[in-house]
């Protein structure tokens, strides 16, 4: 044991398991992959009432970290804000990640995945999804736009080292390799611009989700003008909280910024968490208020049904309350303030769970359930072991990718090495 | 109409002879219309069984489930039985949200589906108020014996094509509803639950022929049609 501990030191012991975790995940993830590309829809526990689940789920989840950690970036580079401009590069690359996870989520839940691109040939600019579609496209082109700018400079002066660093920042540099001030400077102008077109696109297009669920004037679950809005602080709270994590755990602890830096990124995932509360209160309290109507039976379901624990345990306690005292309490201990962002964040699917699937489980015509029984004519749905699968799969994936875009690409810059380097 | 005349001949023939008159009419000049008479229904659900043997349903797709309804509390009881086809409805939910324009209202009102342009996103299913859509998810009535049953490999006939369902291919992964039989009405055949119905309660045919069967039905005061109130227009209605 003695001998372990002195070859292997605790850190990299930590990195060994998280390896290990890591690669069973993506086994046990890719073999859900193999199912659904082989039995396609077969092992799935949705149907055609409860349609959507788990994976319109994730998607909604993870398009909203995406469009929070870009958000979040986007008011770095436009308000050129000094206290959070070293994470505007980690902040592009969760955005890029998640915005993969997202698509990828979605994809699987297609009856036919080989149609996706029928939504760029032949698109109906009257449903909302065409429009989404449209946006998130744009938004990713803008994204990889946005972080080849932001890692530009720094990929020059890899490309004038050695090894693989070399490599990476050659190919990715597209010839552009100039690090004379003009070329800064039209990077950092480049940047604004393509920030200040990102927010309103950010905003429209989760917007956008939002009112993809909100528009259906069949589900009265969904159909509330507040939903484009609160998808939207939604996405705010899990993004910035998935960023607040991220810089606690994988910035270098020796930043003299790096605790500064998690104290305010906490501190508005906190403010904005306070005034996400405020208009889920009110998407709760207002239809609740007459206590008849199919909304309030709905709500019901939720507060105290068969799946209470989704509302109060994971998100109202472990995604709320706790990450409240952790942030009045641990001002000061940012891997504190990292493992709060971290609640939020991965509770956050609670959430987007509980926006899909009670919208759905209510028949639109009463005695429909028993017209005629079959197991995909239900108004119930637990998500299957398989759509779990594809799910850890996905996270897994994005992980990896997480992993190793931080590992190749320059996106972390500490405070010293950039003063130094302007 | 009197219901001496409806006793005459069978009130199938003179729906089969409209039939014939709408279409030699050009298609944006029909306008079908299903009405269903809720107080001659008596709930056998053969037209629910007729619909998929002539549509080759699979498990789970259905195109017109029958819901019972249990009305009053003891010993003042009665049951309603109420089928429920697509509603084609005139403004209809399904379509906008469409992304692909894979679903859309043909000149003659009925709701189609390109089964080819379907990408099986299911944003249709959720959209429609009266649960009327179902996905197909590949499945058969023959899943886990050693051998695929004749009757699942039968091809259907919808929309005037001929779908077989094999691997990933449409229609498996879409989006599936009634469509009044279209492929029947251009044959000269009524849909299929309206020659099946044994208590002659499916009526159907041209609203836009003022001396048809339909047309009369729908102008009386005991017309209803589900869910109104949401503006959705459906063509199918009820005599209560």
């Amino acid at each position: 044991m003695s001998t372990l501990s002195q070859r292997i030191s605790l850190p990299k012991m930590g990195t060994t398991l998280l390896g290990i975790g890591w690669l069973v995940a993506f086994v046990i993830g890719a073999w859900g992959v193999a199912l659904r590309l082989v039995h396609g829809h077969e092992f799935a526990n949705y149907g055609s009432y409860v349609v959507w689940g788990l994976w319109v789920a994730a998607y909604i989840y993870f398009i909203g970290l995406s469009a929070g950690a870009f958000l979040l970036s986007a008011l770095i580079y436009v308000f050129a804000s000094k206290e959070l401009e070293q994470i505007g590069k980690l902040a592009l690359l969760v955005a890029v990640v998640t915005l993969i996870m997202a698509l990828l989520s979605i994809w699987f839940d297609l009856g036919h995945m080989e149609r996706f691109y029928f939504v760029f040939t032949r698109p109906n600019f009257k449903s909302m999804m065409a429009w989404m579609v449209w946006l998130y496209t744009a938004y990713f082109v803008l994204l990889l736009a946005e972080l080849y700018f932001a890692l530009r400079a720094d990929l020059a002066r890899w490309s004038v080292s050695d090894g693989w660093r070399r490599v990476v920042a050659n190919f990715l540099l597209l010839g552009r390799r100039s690090l004379s001030q003009r070329a800064v400077q039209f990077d950092r102008v480049a940047l604004r611009i393509l920030g200040s077109l990102g927010v309103p696109l950010a905003i429209a297009f989760h917007g956008g989700v939002g009112a993809l669920f909100g528009t259906v004037l069949a589900r009265p679950y969904w159909h509330t003008p507040l939903y484009p809005i609160l998808f939207l602080t939604g996405a705010l709270v899990s993004g910035g909280a998935l960023m607040t994590a991220a810089v606690a755990f994988f910035w270098p602890k020796n930043d003299p910024k790096y605790t500064a830096i998690v104290q305010r990124l906490s501190m508005i995932v906190f403010l904005i968490l306070l005034f996400d509360l405020i208009l889920e209160w009110a998407e709760f309290s207002i239809p609740m208020w007459y206590g008849v109507g199919p909304e309030f039976e709905l709500l019901q379901k939720v507060l105290f049904g068969p799946f209470w624990w989704v509302f109060w345990i994971l998100h109202v306690l472990l995604g709320t309350l706790i990450p409240i005292v952790i942030f009045l309490t641990q001002r000061d201990k940012p891997l504190w303030l990292g493992v709060a962002g971290g609640l939020i964040a991965v509770t956050f699917m609670a959430v987007r769970l509980n926006i899909v699937v009670p919208g759905l489980i209510e028949p639109t015509l009463r005695g429909l359930e028993e017209a005629y029984r079959h197991e995909r004519l239900v108004f119930e749905y637990v998500p299957s072991l398989f759509e779990w699968q594809v799910v850890l799969f996905i996270c897994a994936l994005g992980f990896g990718l997480f992993y190793l875009g931080r590992k190749l690409l320059p996106v972390i810059s500490v405070s010293g090495a950039k003063e130094e380097m302007l | 109409m009197s219901t001496a005349t409806l006793e005459k001949t069978d009130v199938l023939e003179r729906m089969r002879e409209e039939l014939q008159r709408a279409i030699k009419k050009p298609v944006h000049q029909r306008r079908w219309v299903m009405v269903i008479d809720l107080r001659k229904c008596i709930g056998c659900h053969a037209c629910t069984i007729a619909c998929i043997a002539e549509n080759k349903l699979p498990p789970g797709v259905v195109y017109r489930p029958v819901i019972t309804e249990e009305l009053g509390e003891y010993p003042n009881v009665s049951m309603r039985f109420i089928p429920r086809p697509c509603m084609q409805c005139d403004n209809p939910p399904c379509v906008p949200v469409c992304p692909v324009k894979a679903t859309y209202k043909r000149p003659d009102g009925v709701i189609e589906i390109d089964y080819n342009a379907c990408i099986g996103c299911r944003y249709c299913i959720t959209a429609c108020p009266y649960n009327a859509r179902t996905s197909d998810f590949g499945l058969y009535y023959s899943d886990h014996t050693p051998q695929r049953a004749a009757y699942d490999e039968a091809p259907s006939f919808e929309y005037g094509r001929l779908w077989k369902r094999e691997g990933e291919r449409s229609p498996i992964g879409n989006a599936r509803k009634c469509h009044f039989c279209l492929h029947r009405l251009e044959a000269g055949q009524l849909p299929a639950c309206t020659t099946s119905c044994v208590g002659r309660a499916t009526f159907f045919g041209d609203a836009n022929d003022p001396e048809s069967l339909v047309s009369e039905l729908i102008s009386k005061p005991n017309v209803m049609r589900l869910k109104e109130e949401l503006g959705t227009k459906p063509k199918v209605y009820y005599l209560v």
